[in-house]
């Protein structure tokens, strides 16, 4: 499996993963980031403080995302639609019912959970190339559901949803929002850390090397598939709740196939089944394109062409490949 | 208009729709059999034919016109190029993934389609690109029904080309090869088959009918876009599944009976052309969930 570039690349690489070998050094970085995390928004100013916020969120789509496809192994093109559940759901519930966000928030996970049984429970069967275009075409019914719909505003969406309260602190700035979601990003690196090392982690893991083979060893593959989908779908409906709480309105185009494929994306390109690798793709791809302003419409053709790239050099992604199999 | 002029019109729609879809379908079945590979880039590639078509047409317009003939010669020349970019594709995308795991293969199939739809996407700065082609507006009425020149001649060539395709396959020696490769690829390396030669083969040929289907949409509605592979790859996805994947005859049938299901489906109370693409997925998931195999595709042994 080491099919990566040699020479240069490889031990600079090599040199940054041992930055992080030991207990004390990761210790170290983690201190490091979260200071990073809490002092950013100060030194860097407001429109920062808003692309950071972009990419904390696309930090929980792709790790919710790389449950289904760097953990299980599954091919989810249409992971667009769980975050449009999350949205729409609180996006409804509190502009047409009048709910508490809070409220609003576990309805928009058991709706999510219920489009991730319907979705997974039929396809999961299915060869992996299939899943991969019955996610795609059900990303699009959800999109064009959400258009066609009243209740869902149509092709100009839900505008007007209110921001929440937490213990009488209002979240309404930017600002706010920016550290609400540094909390959802740690919550969802520490709850993906613990999943991969649980039992249901392991099994993901096997059912992705050897389908048979697990199957063998006693594994439900189809239940533990759907393990899979179900959680990539509450981390979709909870960035799709406080995102919808963020902006304060919704419309269809956001939840397109092109926000599948970047998120998608971001998985692949940090390296899908690593963490760090995950939130450095999210990073990546929300980011790159601040970099690279000047090139406009060639932005997404350079990230088409890197995906090509590191599929075809260095299937693993961008972080190292770390020791643990 | 009474219930019946609804109907042989709705049933013209179809059948123009559905060659659309059996052309572009022939691609991913072809591709399927002999590689196993779903090619995601195929719809990339109809949508790259319309423009190569387009292109061809501005240069040889002077010359031959924007007529039958412009578009004709076009539409050839559109198939050889988007032919060759087939097999290139195949040559250095896919084929150094003939060994890895499947979603790795799947990922690299997703990431050319993302290349070529932004490739021309820059080039194009996403503007709706004017087809421009001139075919004049006659047609022949029959009752209340009329049926416009156009839409002969653009089922009637997509005839034409799937017959070439369904001769080729079955009375040629690449095409022999083509159906041995799909049943047991290591076995025909064995018995001296030259399998990249037959896989390019194939590349070339599913390419180049996508490419037709482009030119002729292109003509026929008017207009080109960089994003509009992506609905009809789906589609002819779906028509691919019903007639059962691998199977040829099947694309074809699978395409028309889409085209049909689609033209008709609109008319249901209720549907609308709104919620027209929801009910083709709709009817890939339950084909899918019920029928796997489709209508004539042979049931599969290996599960992945």
């Amino acid at each position: 499996m080491a099919a990566l570039p040699q020479g240069a690349t490889a031990s600079a690489w090599g040199g940054l993963a041992r930055l992080l070998d030991t207990p004390r050094k990761r210790g170290f970085a983690i201190a490091v980031v979260l200071t990073a995390m809490v002092v950013a928004p100060f030194m860097l100013g407001p429109y920062a403080t808003v692309i950071l916020t972009n990419a904390l969120l696309y930090v929980v789509l792709a790790l919710g995302l790389n449950i289904v496809v760097g953990y299980a192994g599954l091919l989810d093109l249409g992971f667009a639609a769980f975050f449009a559940v999350g949205a729409y759901t609180v996006g409804i519930t509190t502009l047409h019912f009048g709910l508490n966000f809070w409220l609003a928030l576990p309805l928009a996970i058991f709706f999510a959970i219920i489009a991730g049984v319907i979705i997974g429970t039929p396809t999961l069967r299915l060869r992996s190339d299939y899943l991969a275009i019955v996610t795609l075409g059900f990303g699009e019914i959800v999109r064009i559901s959400a258009r066609n719909l009243r209740e869902t505003g149509g092709a100009s969406g839900l505008i007007g949803i209110d921001s929440p309260w937490i213990l009488g602190w209002h979240i309404e700035t930017p600002l706010d929002f920016y550290f609400v979601f540094c909390v959802l990003a740690i919550l969802a690196v520490l709850a993906s850390a613990r999943l991969v090392n649980s039992r249901l982690g392991r099994a993901w893991l096997y059912v992705r090397h050897d389908e048979d083979a697990a199957e063998a060893m006693g594994i439900d593959r189809v239940k533990v598939k759907l393990a899979a989908y179900i959680v990539g779908a509450i981390y979709g409906a909870i960035a799709g709740a406080f995102f919808a709480a963020n902006l304060g309105a919704i419309s269809p185009e956001s939840f397109s196939f092109q926000q599948s494929v970047l998120i998608l994306m971001a998985v692949i390109l940090g390296g899908m089944g690593k963490i760090p690798g995950v939130v450095l793709g999210a990073f990546i791809v929300i980011l790159a394109p601040e970099l690279l302003r000047d090139v406009g419409d060639l932005r997404l053709l350079i990230f088409a062409v890197g995906l090509l790239l590191i599929m075809l050099f260095r299937p693993s992604g961008i972080w190292p490949a770390g020791g643990r199999k | 208009m009474t219930v019946f002029d609804i109907f042989t019109h709705q049933l013209v729609n179809g059948i123009v729709l559905g060659s659309f879809y059996a052309l572009v379908a022939l691609g991913y079945t072809m591709v399927f059999g002999v590689v196993k590979l779903l090619n995601f880039a195929h719809g990339d590639l109809y949508m790259v034919g319309g423009f190569a078509g387009f292109l061809i047409l501005s240069v040889l317009a002077p010359f031959l016109g924007t007529g039958w003939l412009g578009v004709a010669i076009s539409m050839l020349f559109a198939m050889l190029a988007v032919g060759f970019l087939g097999v290139v594709i195949q040559r250095v995308a896919y084929a150094p993934m003939l060994a890895a795991p499947r979603l790795s293969i799947l990922i690299t199939a997703l990431a050319v389609s993302l290349v070529l739809q932004n490739a021309v996407l820059a080039m194009t700065k996403g503007q709706y690109q004017p087809f421009g082609a001139n075919f004049g507006f006659g047609g022949v009425n029959l009752g209340n029904l009329f049926i416009s020149y156009n839409q002969m001649v653009l089922v009637g060539t997509a005839g034409v080309l799937m017959l070439g395709l369904e001769l080729f396959v079955s009375r040629t020696q690449y095409g022999r090869a083509m159906r041995a490769i799909s049943v047991d690829k290591d076995m025909c390396r064995l018995m001296g088959i030259n399998v990249n030669a037959v896989i390019a083969v194939t590349f070339f040929l599913g390419s180049a009918l996508a490419a037709a289907a482009g030119t002729m949409a292109g003509a026929y509605y008017g207009s080109l876009w960089y994003f509009m592979g992506f609905l009809i790859g789906l589609k002819a996805f779906t028509a691919a599944v019903i007639g059962g994947i691998g199977s040829i005859p099947g694309a074809m049938l699978g395409g028309l009976i889409l085209g049909l299901l689609e033209s008709f489906g609109t008319q249901l109370p209720g549907v609308g052309s709104g919620w027209k693409d929801v009910f083709s997925f709709s009817v890939l998931i339950l084909v899918l969930v019920f029928k796997p195999t489709g209508l004539l595709g042979k049931p599969e042994q290996e599960r992945m």
